[in-house]
């Protein structure tokens, strides 16, 4: 069972994030940047499998130079090999090119699973799993509790508004993971000792068979036209409770017509 | 007058608020034409309600097959119905499935996805509110017909009469759009309370209320005000309450008009979900919580004491 993990390098969500003057981007340098958080569910999950059932766990990361540490770290947790897209004309891709980009680059790769996060913390879209499915024409088996696989099989469980669903896809297939999957492992020693070896393959555009004009902010779908920061909320009113805290809430609420 | 398609969603033959605010919101941008996409038999019982607010065309695509898999065939059918009718923009709510189902449209006709808009301009332009509410966006496609996922509570609904003119759509899906199927779809025990989604008011409880039985003390403010109930992960983990309950990064995101969190600290993940709610009350009995940066109102207290006091301050203004 030969499993990729897509993981995205992201801001530190502790962090102060800011968008850029120019072109309206990310600032990816503005802040530390972390492996997204729920990737790391992913992961895990692609080493449980794997010591489950065999096989290799890649990396896949699309994103600037310093995407290499996050990679060393996911290599450090066990990941047999990393495979890092970078190329500058990539900067300020939409979520449609990167998933245009993210399943070419899994046509360079052997694979009957890729797993991802159910969402990145600094674009809050979660469609890069739904759009790499679409792109590879594959199944996709979103928001992951609970992943097994038999055989050729793949079976998720998913939180649905009213309960659960059980869903069931063949291999090669995308899931996605939610939090409550698994508890992800932290790199041991040995473990960040043999990452340095492992290797990391870096593919630019004309690797992947893309030309600059198909990607970017050139090609991007969507584009912001400007921004804004908000005015910081106004500090609220707190109060300590004397035995009349529920009823200063209710009043709150009334003078604010809320109730 | 241009078309816009608005994917409505419904329950036990019962339109979602999210619909009417949809339809509503499509008013600006042109003629609304709902598009239901479901089993057999789901959109009859809508009919009258989407004429009611305002849908000029009402797109059926039943079939027993869309039900039967995940996502792809509605987004496969989204795109059918958008190929032939050539609209100037395409709604759904922002809920985790329909940003699927819209991405993955936008994808098939080449055209860029907005995602999460609180406001969509009369031009088809999205207003988003990032970094947790931090920064504004003003976005738009650069190709193609604008698809927008609109936030819950973003436009209130007003009724407007439209013709509702029925339109069947054949259902044919292709082999890949069947490739995840849904083996089962378990129902859990649900309440006769409003939604996370859809609610305008939501009582959460946090670890703070230490267990599945003390939730009730949640529940009863959350019912004296005619409130949904939500939760942390620390209390969906703990399995007092069911993980849909769960607000959040990686559970739902609400920016209803009025978020009471109790026994809630605050992480960074939880605020994620709900930190655009437009109203924020919070009770902790630790000061240095980080749910209070965000509150508009908190009580530094017990919540086994401040949220019943709060539950039947409310009945009793209720009258
Ligand atoms: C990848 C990932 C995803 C996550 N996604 C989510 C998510 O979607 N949603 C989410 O909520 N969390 C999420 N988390 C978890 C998050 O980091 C926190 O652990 C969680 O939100 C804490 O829940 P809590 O505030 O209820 O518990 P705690 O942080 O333990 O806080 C409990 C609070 O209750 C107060 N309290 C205790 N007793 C009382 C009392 N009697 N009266 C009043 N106050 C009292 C305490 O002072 C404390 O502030 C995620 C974490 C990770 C790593
Ligand atoms: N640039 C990227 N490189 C690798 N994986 C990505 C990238 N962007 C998104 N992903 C994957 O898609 C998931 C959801 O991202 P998003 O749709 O942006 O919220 C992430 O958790 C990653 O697993």
């Amino acid at each position: 069972m030969n499993i990729v993990v897509l993981m995205k390098q992201v801001p530190d969500t502790y962090a102060e994030r800011k968008l850029q003057a120019g072109d309206n981007t990310l600032d990816r340098d503005a802040s530390d940047a972390v492996i997204n958080e729920i990737d790391e569910y992913a992961i895990e999950e692609g080493l449980l499998l794997k010591e489950a059932h065999g096989g290799e766990v890649t990396i896949l990361t699309m994103g600037p130079d310093r995407a290499t540490e996050s990679i060393r770290k996911a290599l450090s947790m066990g990941a047999d090999k990393g495979v890092h897209v970078l190329d500058d004309a990539l900067h300020g891709s939409c979520a449609i090119t990167t998933a245009k980009v993210l399943a070419k680059a899994l046509g360079t790769v052997e694979y009957d699973l890729v797993i991802a996060g159910s969402e990145a913390t600094d674009s809050r879209l979660s469609i890069v799993p739904a759009l790499v499915s679409e792109a590879l024409g594959v199944a996709q088996l979103s928001g992951a509790r609970k992943v097994t696989v038999d055989g050729s099989t793949v079976t998720i469980e998913r939180t649905t508004d009213t309960g659960f669903d059980r869903v069931e896809g063949a291999v090669p297939a995308v899931v996605s993971v939610v939090e409550k999957i698994n508890e992800p492992r932290y790199p041991s020693f040995k473990g960040i000792m043999a990452a340095k070896s492992k290797p990391v393959t870096t593919l630019s555009l004309s690797d992947l068979g893309l030309s600059p004009d198909e990607v970017g902010l050139v090609a991007s779908t969507t584009t912001v036209e400007s921004y804004e920061e908000a005015p910081p909320r106004a500090a609220g009113t707190i109060v300590k409770d004397e035995g009349n805290g529920g009823a200063a809430i209710a009043e709150y609420l009334a003078s604010r017509k809320l109730i | 007058m241009a078309e816009v398609l608005v994917l409505v969603d419904s329950a036990n033959g019962t339109l979602k608020k999210s619909a009417l605010e949809l339809l509503t919101a499509a008013r600006s941008l042109g003629e609304p034409s709902a598009v239901v996409i479901g089993a057999p038999g789901t959109a009859a019982p809508l009919q009258e309600k989407l004429a009611e607010y305002g849908a000029a065309k009402v797109y059926i695509a039943e079939s027993e097959e869309i039900e039967q898999y995940l996502v792809a065939p509605k987004a496969e059918v989204l795109a059918q119905i958008a190929r032939q009718a050539n609209p100037v923009a395409i709604l759904v709510a922002s809920t985790a499935e329909n940003k699927e189902v819209a991405a993955r449209t936008a994808f098939k006709i080449d055209s860029g996805f907005l995602a999460d808009a609180v406001d969509i301009s009369s031009e088809g332009k999205t207003t988003q509110s990032i970094f947790g509410g931090a920064v504004t966006v003003t976005s738009k496609v650069a190709r193609g017909v604008p698809v927008i996922s609109l936030r819950a509570n973003s436009v209130a609904p007003e009724a407007s009469a439209g013709a509702a003119e029925e339109v069947s759509v054949d259902v044919v899906l292709s082999d890949g759009a069947k490739s995840a199927k849904v083996l089962e779809r378990v129902q859990e025990a649900k309440g006769s309370r409003p939604s996370l989604q859809d609610a305008s008011v939501i009582v959460s409880g946090g670890r703070g209320v230490g267990s599945a039985e003390n939730f009730s003390v949640v529940e009863n403010v959350a019912d004296a005000i005619g409130a949904a109930v939500g939760a942390s992960r620390a209390a969906t983990d703990a399995g007092w309450v069911p993980h849909q309950m769960q607000v959040g990064q990686t559970g739902v995101t609400v920016s209803p008009q009025l978020y009471i969190a109790l026994g809630i600290s605050g992480a960074i993940q939880h605020r994620a979900g709900m930190q655009t709610s437009k109203t924020i009350v919070a009770v902790n009995k630790d000061p240095e919580a980080p749910i209070f940066e965000l509150a508009d109102f908190g009580v530094v207290g017990d919540l086994f004491t401040v949220a019943p006091q709060l539950a039947e301050e409310v009945t009793k203004r209720k009258g």
